[in-house]
C-alpha cells in the first residue's frame, strides 16, 4: 500500500456477510498484484476440495504502481480454475484496479457462499450485500446497465458482472470488467457463479497524499513521455492488436479451422485493416492509460423486415478474431463482431468459446457427435448456428453442452476427437501456432496462457531453433512477468517498463528496491505458483499435447516432437533448480516472526511462572502455618 | 493575453483520466481523482459519451457571487480564484455553479476552483482539452 509498510487486505465472508480487514507487512516481499495475491490463494486454498465448492476462495490484487504510473492498470484474479481444475490466474484492465486503490484495499479475498444471488458493492467506509435474485439469468450488459443506475459514484466506480455462463458453471466462463475488459481466461466467472455473486461493485475515494513530488512527477514524467511520444505502443492505440492477424496468416500462424490450417484464405476480409476501414467507430482506455488500445466495432443489424436495424458494438482485439474468426471459418468482419457481442452477453471467454466450438464442428464432420447433440448444424462458417450454439453452450442447454462447458479435453474424452481438441494442459489454445517457443511456452505456462512467457513473440523474433536458447527466454519471461504482474503492469507497455524504469518508479513512491530485489521477486511469486500448482495434484511431465499440434504447420515449419520433449525436459530442470534456490528475504523474515513469537511465548511463560509462584506461596505459607 | 482551458473537443475523449491524475499531482499532491478541479466521467456508462466538467471560466461568475467572504476574486481571463484563508467552508459556491464543476476538499474543507494552469491540457494525449486565449470563446 502506496506510503505504507503493509498490505491491506479486504477479507470477504459470503456466508456470514462479515468482512475482516487484514494489514500484512509480511506480504510486502510479495511486491503486489500477483505476488500477494499468489501468497493469499496458498494460504486461503482447498486442494482437497472442488473448483467450485463454496470454500474456495477468489483473490482480486492490484499492483504496487496502480494508477500512480501510466498504463499500470490490471487487476489479478486468482483461484482454482473449474477448466484445468489447477491454478486460476487471469487479468482484467478497466477501472478495477484504481477503484481498489482509492477504497484502499490492495487484496480482496473473497469466500463462502451467498444464500441467495447477491451483488457486494464495497466502498472504503462501507460494504454492502445487495439482494441480485432479479440479475439471475440476465445477461452481462443489463446487469451492468441496472447496477449503474441503482449506484451513485458515475465515473470512479467499477462494476463487474457474470452473465448466465457464469451462473451455470460454464467451466470458461468470465467476467465483465466495466463493459469492455474481461477476466477472461480459465472459469472465474463460474468459481462467482458457484457463490451465488452475479457482480461486484468498487467505489473509492480516499485520500493518498504524495510524499515526495518532485521526484515521483519527474519519474512519472518520463514515463509518460515514453508512452505518448515514441513508437513502443503505437501499434496497440493505431488498428490495435487486431493489425496481427494477416502477417500471421501470411507466415503459417493463424489458427484456421480447428488448426487444420494456419494460413486462412479469408484473412483480408477479417483483418485488422478490414476492421478499421468497416467497424471501427471509437477507441477507449483503462483507467490511467494514455494509450487507449480499447477498440469498438460496430456494425448495422437488421432485426427485422422494413428496415429495422439496431446498431451492435464490441470490443474487438486479435484474440477474438482468431477464435471466432478464422478458427471457425467466418469470412466477415459483421458476423464476428455477432459472434463477440454474444459471447460477451452470455459471458464467456471467447477463446475457450471458439476452440471449443471448433472441436465440436470437427466432432460433427467425424460423425463423433450429430445434430441431436448439437440441436443446430454446426458447419465452418455458418454463424447462424454458432450463434445459437453458444446461446446453447452458456444455458447447459442439454447434456452435450454441459459436457462440452467443461472444456475440450474433457468433451473430447466423452466423445473422442482428443487429437483435434485443442487446449494446452485443459485450457483452449490462443491464437498463435508459430512454432517451438508457443507450443512448449503454452505448454509449460504457468496457467497455459499466451501472456504468460510469450512464447509467440520469441518464436516471432528468432530465424533458428535453438531449444536451449528458446528455453532460457521462455523461463527468463516466465519468471520475469511475474515480477511485473506485481506492479500491476498491461502487458502491451512491456518495452516501457524495462527493470530501470521500474526500479525508479517504485522507489519514487517508498520502495528501496535493486535490480537483484526485482529477479528474487519474480522467482518468489513463480515459486509459490508452482507451489500451488503441484497442491492441486498438477505434473509438469503428465502434460500431453494432442497430435494436431504437430501436423499443422508453424512459422517454424511442422514441430518436431521429439524436440518439444526435449525442450519441456530442459523446462522442467531449470524450474527445478529454481525451487531449490534459497529465499533470504524470506528467511530472514521468518527468523524475525520466529523471534517475535519466541519472544512473547518467553514473557508469557514467565508471566504464568510469575503467577503461580504467587498463587504457591500463600498456600506454602499457609501449611507452614498449619 | 490570459489563457483559460476549454475542454472543446471530448469527442476524441479515450477515458484515461490522466487529466484527473494530474490535477490532483500538481495541484493537491495528492493521488487521488477526487482532488482534481476537472472530472471526466461518461453519460450513460462506459458505452456512452465521455464528458468533462470542468470550470468554464465564466466573465461574469456565479460562485464569486454567492461567497460571502470574498474568498473567491475574479481571475484574469475567467474564472476565479481561491483565496484559501478567506474560505469559511460554507459551500456555498458548490451549489451557485450550474456546471456544477465546483468541487469539494473534505480534508480541508474547502472548494476545488480550477485555476486554468493548463497541467491537465499538456498531458492530454488526445489533445481533448486546450488552453485557448480570453476573447476566443
Amino acid at each position: 500500500m502506496i506510503n505504507e509498510t503493509f498490505m491491506r487486505i479486504l477479507n470477504i465472508d459470503l456466508n456470514t456477510s462479515k468482512i475482516r480487514i487484514d494489514q500484512r507487512a509480511d506480504l510486502m516481499p510479495y511486491l503486489g498484484g500477483v505476488g500477494i495475491a499468489s501468497k493469499l490463494l496458498e494460504e486461503t486454498m482447498h486442494p482437497e476440495l472442488d473448483a467450485l465448492h463454496p470454500d474456495q476462495p477468489i483473490i482480486f490484487a492490484i499492483g504496487a504502481g496502480t494508477w500512480v504510473f501510466p498504463v499500470l492498470t490490471k487487476t489479478v484474479a486468482m483461484f482454482r480454475s473449474p477448466l484445468t481444475n489447477e491454478l486460476g490466474e487471469s487479468y482484467a484492465g478497466g477501472r478495477l484496479a484504481m477503484t481498489m486503490l482509492m477504497a484502499g484495499y490492495d487484496a480482496i479475498v473473497i469466500t463462502g457462499k451467498a444464500s441467495k444471488p447477491v451483488f457486494v458493492s464495497i466502498k472504503n467506509n462501507d460494504i454492502a450485500f445487495n439482494d441480485a435474485r432479479a440479475f439471475w439469468g440476465i445477461d452481462s450488459e443489463p446487469t451492468g446497465q441496472a447496477i449503474r443506475e441503482r449506484l451513485e459514484g458515475g465515473g470512479k466506480r467499477s462494476i463487474i458482472r457474470i452473465g448466465p455462463a457464469g451462473e451455470n458453471q460454464v467451466a470458461f466462463a468470465s467476467v465483465c470488467v466495466d463493459s469492455f475488459r474481461h477476466f477472461g481466461r480459465l472459469g472465474l466467472g463460474a468459481v462467482m457463479g458457484s457463490k451465488n455473486l452475479k457482480a461486484m461493485t468498487v467505489t473509492g475515494d480516499r485520500s493518498i497524499p504524495i510524499h515526495d513530488t518532485k521526484n515521483y512527477f519527474k519519474v512519472y514524467q518520463q514515463i509518460y513521455k515514453k508512452c505518448t511520444t515514441t513508437d513502443m505502443m503505437q501499434k496497440y492505440h493505431d488498428a490495435g492488436t487486431a493489425i496481427g492477424l494477416r502477417s500471421l496468416s501470411v507466415s503459417n500462424s493463424l489458427p484456421t479451422y480447428n488448426l487444420k490450417t494456419t494460413t486462412y484464405e479469408h484473412a483480408d476480409d477479417i483483418s485488422g485493416e478490414e476492421f478499421a476501414r468497416k467497424n471501427l467507430v471509437r477507441k477507449v482506455a483503462c483507467t490511467g492509460c494514455p494509450v487507449g488500445c480499447i477498440h469498438i466495432g460496430m456494425y448495422r443489424r437488421e432485426f427485422d423486415k422494413g428496415h429495422e436495424y439496431e446498431a451492435i458494438s464490441v470490443p474487438y482485439d486479435y484474440e477474438l478474431m482468431f477464435a471466432l474468426g478464422s478458427y471457425l471459418g467466418i469470412k466477415t468482419t459483421d458476423e464476428i463482431i455477432a459472434l463477440i457481442d454474444e459471447v460477451e452477453e452470455t459471458g464467456m471467454d471467447a477463446i475457450s468459446a471458439g476452440v471449443c466450438l471448433g472441436w465440436a464442428t470437427e466432432a460433427v464432420e467425424n460423425g463423433l457427435i450429430d445434430e441431436s447433440d448439437t440441436l443446430v448444424p454446426l458447419k465452418f462458417g455458418d454463424t447462424e448456428g454458432y450463434l445459437k450454439a453458444i446461446r446453447y453452450l452458456s444455458k447447459g442447454k442439454n447434456k452435450f453442452y454441459r459436457n462440452l462447458g467443461k472444456g475440450s479435453k474433457y468433451a473430447s474424452s466423452i466423445y473422442g476427437g482428443a487429437d483435434f481438441a485443442m487446449h494446452y494442459a485443459g485450457n483452449e489454445t490462443p491464437g498463435y501456432h508459430t512454432g517451438y517457443a508457443s507450443a512448449v511456452g503454452f505448454a509449460v505456462a504457468s496457467r497455459h496462457s499466451h501472456l504468460d512467457n510469450g512464447g509467440y513473440q520469441i518464436d516471432q523474433s528468432v530465424k533458428e531453433v535453438n531449444p536451449e536458447d528458446l528455453v532460457s527466454k521462455i523461463f527468463f519471461e516466465e519468471h520475469d512477468r511475474c515480477m511485473v504482474n506485481g506492479i500491476g503492469m498491461c502487458m502491451f507497455a512491456r518495452k516501457i517498463y524495462d527493470h530501470q524504469t521500474i526500479i525508479e518508479a517504485l522507489n519514487s513512491i517508498g520502495w528501496n528496491l535493486t535490480e537483484q530485489d526485482l529477479e528474487q521477486i519474480g522467482k518468489r511469486i513463480l515459486r509459490t505458483k508452482l507451489r500451488i500448482k503441484a497442491k492441486y495434484g498438477f505434473s509438469q511431465k503428465a502434460v500431453r499435447l494432442p497430435k494436431r499440434f504437430f501436423e499443422t504447420p508453424t512459422m517454424h515449419g511442422v514441430l518436431d516432437e521429439t524436440i518439444v520433449n526435449q525442450m519441456m525436459k530442459l523446462y522442467i530442470a531449470k524450474a527445478n533448480d529454481m525451487m531449490c534456490e534459497p529465499d533470504p528475504v524470506l528467511e530472514t523474515l521468518a527468523a524475525e516472526q520466529k523471534a517475535a513469537t519466541d519472544k512473547v511465548a518467553a514473557v508469557k511463560t514467565a508471566t504464568k511462572a510469575g503467577v503461580e509462584k504467587a498463587v504457591a506461596k500463600p498456600a506454602t505459607e499457609k501449611a507452614a502455618q498449619g | 493575453m490570459a489563457k483559460y482551458l476549454s475542454a472543446s473537443e471530448m469527442n476524441k475523449c479515450i477515458g484515461c483520466f490522466t487529466c484527473m491524475n494530474i490535477c490532483s499531482i500538481v495541484n493537491k499532491q495528492n493521488h487521488s481523482n477526487t482532488k482534481s478541479a476537472i472530472k471526466v466521467r461518461t453519460r450513460g456508462g462506459m458505452t456512452g459519451r465521455f464528458v468533462a466538467i470542468v470550470c468554464i471560466a465564466c466573465d461574469d461568475p456565479a460562485c464569486m457571487e454567492a461567497c460571502p467572504s470574498g474568498a473567491l476574486v475574479k481571475r484574469e481571463g475567467g474564472g476565479v480564484l481561491l483565496k484559501p484563508e478567506l474560505c469559511i467552508g460554507c459551500h456555498r459556491c458548490e451549489k451557485a455553479c450550474i456546471m456544477q464543476a465546483v468541487f469539494w476538499d473534505d480534508d480541508i474543507n474547502k472548494p476545488i476552483i480550477c485555476r486554468h494552469c493548463g497541467s491537465c491540457a499538456k498531458f492530454c494525449p488526445h489533445k481533448c482539452l486546450e488552453m485557448v486565449e480570453a476573447g476566443e470563446k
